[in-house]
């Protein structure tokens, strides 16, 4: 009875493949996606644009599957659908095309495709009917592949089509096909043959959700666009109704925060000046634009770098931009695969970052983007945790000073303002805002001249949040300077004295805080023209 | 007057668990655990009270075998070679590596020692030191290849096993070689440096084994809780990533870790050599099995990143206990074997924490 009254007053829905209205999720306390409204009809493209953060995963999570919502209803097909499973998603004809291949790449094409779904009889799989199946998936998508080959000796390109191809023969019905960034990984030729795909889908009826942060892509394959903004909707329109400076300033929209106070001191002495700097691939040959897996050969293009004392340089960038290369670039912290070129000066004095190590031994500091996998050792102690960058100055000939140790690490601990019940208890009975305070204070221990911050605020609490970026002032007016990669438009606009924004490995645009707005940081982060490059 | 002792009771009965939870946070705890079980089928197997007649034909009772006094102290001479062993290995799973070769490296150090000792003539105090030496090398070298060519230290120590068996043998041809010299009458000599490790101090209640254990262990404790390294070792298992984006040096401490497992392997092989008075290409076969069973049912995670010598000797003495109750109560070999393993199973099963 009910799901019969919900389809009444939705009319509409009978028309669209799948219609979300007033869906909201939260996490915790975090609210991400508040009454979202969304629909699909069969044969368009529909765009879901907004910045990280806006919503745009949580709403494609719940119609795929992996989340249910609070509130709100879905209808598939004009009926009221509530999705328990990915599996059961997949069984409605829903499929989505994640941004990493969910591919087992010592099978074969054959055998990923036929994952968790094997022709069998008795339980003995039966070639011959799984060929068929398969050949007729790839033929259907143009894919000339041999099924028996190893999906890893494929390019990522291909192995991408095998995904959509595995994607499009689950299930039955009229089908909704999510793609998340598919294109992140192809060169220009497997686009071209993905959106060939892309029309030919929307010619058999199917509906295409396409998240893209390319501004070319969303214009060329776009029939409606949907803006989503700190998990609201924004707007829906038509393609033609929106041009992209309308489409940026939906995306951004936002008074900016007024609460984040940047105190700018002024700037001292030059910290760190990187002439020419360079990162490459080595494992992609010079004269391929991109190895077969999709990656770039130069990472960052030749680029000029000056930070000073007291100054906050903020790097902007997309996915893919390359600010995250320069960071660990400047720590030291690439690998033998890529080679680092140029020249790069820190406090005068020449430097040449070999590894984290010595890059620590020069007050050079890089918090990462990801504390779980690369702050933070869980299963030490906050203490032990907030002294490990800097045990060789409580370490004299290897003798770790115990009392020492616990002096450095809970002065700093204390400056930060770390609620814990004991420093000797795991990291991970903290709050994600307190360990992330745990993460800095290692950190300071070090008593760095340049920090370097990527994402400093991910996956932490409003309230923590704030006393991250008063301590971002109380350090710069010490006289550290701040490289900060942020991927939150207020928080690179606020504290940020000078922004360079990047795309593709390379430099983009460069401007002080007064020239800065949201919207020429995005249009130059998305490969936009470059309007006047300074350095 | 009911409701107020009523809810004392309750509030006695929340303090007691509170404080439960505390002593079980602790690691030792459930290792502890581990051993005073092991101890209590001790006690409740005690072994068959042998009948001697007297001299007046007279029947009499002798303590069962578990409450004699030798009986423990054998016990912890026959667990001091396992245990030095696993001081080694508890390093290198700290580090969340695995070291397969200590048994093999046992044995080749255990026939280089009479070799340098009896064959070449080596002064005792070189002889040991080369022995030493040789251990460590075999440490440097699965060490180094794990850390700096990034291959398993499953797959490397394998390797290594299986080579310094080969070595061993190659060594002496596949003979055993003494570390005794006998008379033309027959009497047999040893050398004083093999008197001196064979010997039991104090009537026999010491091993001088059992010592060397407890002071490779101690060296092993200042290593991981007072030296920076320890901590290094600790972070490695724990956060690989995070431990070199710190700065710590990943590859030297790796390699740190095999070369002390190889160390202690040569201790031990030393040990085992003059405690059987000839060194034994086929030593220590299958000891690795044993050291990895002391350090995982004292608590230390295969995982890495957490653990501590402390845990290892209790779950040597553990280990110990199993054997010698079941060798006590004479058991077949062929229920040893199966006994031992579901009690493996069952100690890890008791410690599992609570997530």
């Amino acid at each position: 009875m009910t799901s019969l009254t919900e389809t009444d007053l939705a009319p509409a829905a009978s028309t669209s493949l799948v219609d979300v209205r007033g869906v909201s999720k939260s996490f915790g306390a975090t609210r991400a996606l508040i009454k979202g409204n969304f629909d699909v009809r069969p044969g368009e493209v529909h765009v879901l644009a907004g910045e990280n953060g806006a919503g745009k995963s949580t709403l494609i999570k719940i119609l795929g599957g992996v989340h249910r919502p609070d509130a709100g209803t879905v209808c598939r097909d004009g009926a009221p659908i509530s999705f328990r499973s990915p599996r059961e998603a997949m069984a409605a004809g829903v499929s989505v095309i994640h941004q990493e291949l969910s591919l087992i790449p010592t099978m074969s094409v054959m055998d990923n495709i036929m994952l968790g779904r094997e022709h069998s009889v008795l339980g003995f799989m039966t070639r011959e009917s799984q060929r068929a199946f398969v050949d007729g998936a790839l033929a259907r998508i143009g894919l000339a592949i041999d099924p028996d080959r190893l999906l890893g000796s494929l390019p990522v390109g291909a192995q991408q089509m095998i995904e959509i191809c595995k994607a499009l023969s689950t299930g039955s019905g009229s089908r909704l096909i999510i793609m998340d960034e598919p294109t992140s990984a192809l060169t220009e030729p497997e686009v071209e043959r993905l959106f060939t795909a892309i029309a030919g889908l929307k010619a058999d009826g199917c509906g295409i959700i396409y998240i893209t942060h390319k501004l070319e892509e969303v214009y060329r394959i776009a029939d409606r666009i949907t803006v989503l903004r700190d998990g609201q909707h924004v707007i829906t329109a038509p393609v033609d109704a929106m041009p992209a400076n309308e489409l940026i300033r939906h995306m951004v929209g936002r008074p900016l925060a007024e609460q984040i106070k940047r105190r700018a001191p002024l700037p001292g002495v030059t910290v760190l000046t990187a002439l020419g700097l360079t990162v490459i691939d080595r494992t992609v040959h010079s004269d391929a634009a991109a190895s077969p897996d999709g990656t770039r050969r130069v990472r960052v293009s030749p680029m000029n770098l000056t930070v000073r004392a007291g100054e906050i340089v903020g790097l902007a960038g997309l996915q893919g931009s390359g600010a995250g290369d320069v960071l660990a670039a400047v720590f030291g912290a690439l690998d033998s695969r890529y080679a680092v070129h140029g020249s790069m000066t820190l406090a005068g004095r020449s430097y040449i970052p070999q590894s984290p190590g010595r890059a620590i031994a020069n007050g050079v500091a890089l918090l990462t983007s990801d504390r779980h996998r690369t702050g933070f050792v869980p299963a030490m102690s906050i203490r032990a945790n907030t002294s490990l960058a800097a045990l060789q100055t409580v370490s004299p000939l290897g003798w770790l000073l115990m009392a020492r140790e616990r002096a450095l690490a809970d002065a700093v601990i204390q400056t930060l303002r770390v609620r814990a019940q004991a420093m000797t208890v795991p990291i991970t009975t903290l709050s994600g805002g307190n360990q992330q305070k745990i993460v800095l204070a290692k950190w300071m221990c070090t008593s760095p001249r340049l920090l370097l911050l990527d994402e400093p605020t991910r996956g932490v609490d409003v309230g923590a949040k704030h006393e991250i970026y008063e301590l971002m002032n109380q350090w710069t007016e010490q006289g550290m300077g701040i490289l900060l990669i942020t991927s939150e438009m207020p928080e690179l606009l606020a504290m940020a004295d000078r922004i360079v924004v990047m795309h593709r490995g390379r430099v983009m645009d460069v401007m002080t805080r007064n020239q800065a707005d949201a919207e020429r940081i995005i249009h130059a982060a998305m490969g936009g023209e470059i309007n006047g490059i300074a350095e | 007057m009911a409701s107020l002792s009523e809810t004392h009771i309750r509030e006695r009965l929340h303090d007691l668990r509170v404080l439960w939870r505390r002593v079980w946070a602790y690691p030792v705890t459930p290792a502890i655990m581990a051993l005073v079980l092991v101890l209590c089928i001790g006690l409740t197997f005690p072994g068959e009270k042998p009948i001697v007649y007297g001299d007046d034909g007279q029947e009499m009772q002798l303590p069962a075998a578990f409450h004699k006094w030798t009986t423990h102290r054998d016990t912890l001479r026959l667990v001091s070679v396992y245990g030095i062993l696993a001081c080694g290995m508890t390093v290198v799973i700290i580090t969340a590596g695995i070291d397969l070769s200590v048994g093999s490296v046992l044995g080749l150090t255990a026939v280089c020692f009479p070799l340098l000792l009896m064959y070449f003539h080596w002064p005792p105090v070189l002889a040991v030191c080369g022995t030493l030496a040789i251990g460590t090398v075999c440490g440097l070298v699965s060490g180094g290849i794990t850390a700096v060519f990034r291959i398993q230290p499953f797959i490397v120590t394998l390797a290594m096993m299986v080579f310094a068996r080969g070595l061993a043998k190659a060594v002496t041809g596949g003979k055993k070689a003494p570390l005794y010299i006998q008379s033309e009458d027959g009497t047999i000599h040893y050398p004083p440096v093999v008197q001196a490790i064979r010997t039991r101090w104090f009537d026999d209640n010491l091993a001088v084994v059992t010592v060397v254990f407890l002071i490779s262990a101690l060296i092993t404790w200042i290593l991981l809780s007072r030296l920076r390294w320890g901590r290094y070792l600790y972070a490695i298992g724990g956060n690989e990533q995070a431990a070199r984006l710190s700065g710590v040096p990943v590859a030297a401490s790796k390699i740190l870790a095999y070369a002390l497992a190889g160390l202690f392997s040569a201790v031990a092989g030393i040990c085992q050599a003059a405690q059987e008075t000839n060194g034994d290409p086929e030593a220590g076969a299958t000891y690795e099995l044993t050291a990895i069973a002391i350090v995982v049912i004292g608590g230390t995670n295969l995982m890495g990143g957490s653990g501590g010598i402390g845990l290892t000797v209790l779950g040597a003495l553990t280990i110990g206990y199993i054997q010698k109750i079941l060798s006590i109560n004479q058991v077949p070999e062929a229920w040893r074997l199966m006994l031992t393993g579901i009690i493996i199973v069952a100690a890890v099963l008791v410690q599992r924490r609570r997530a």
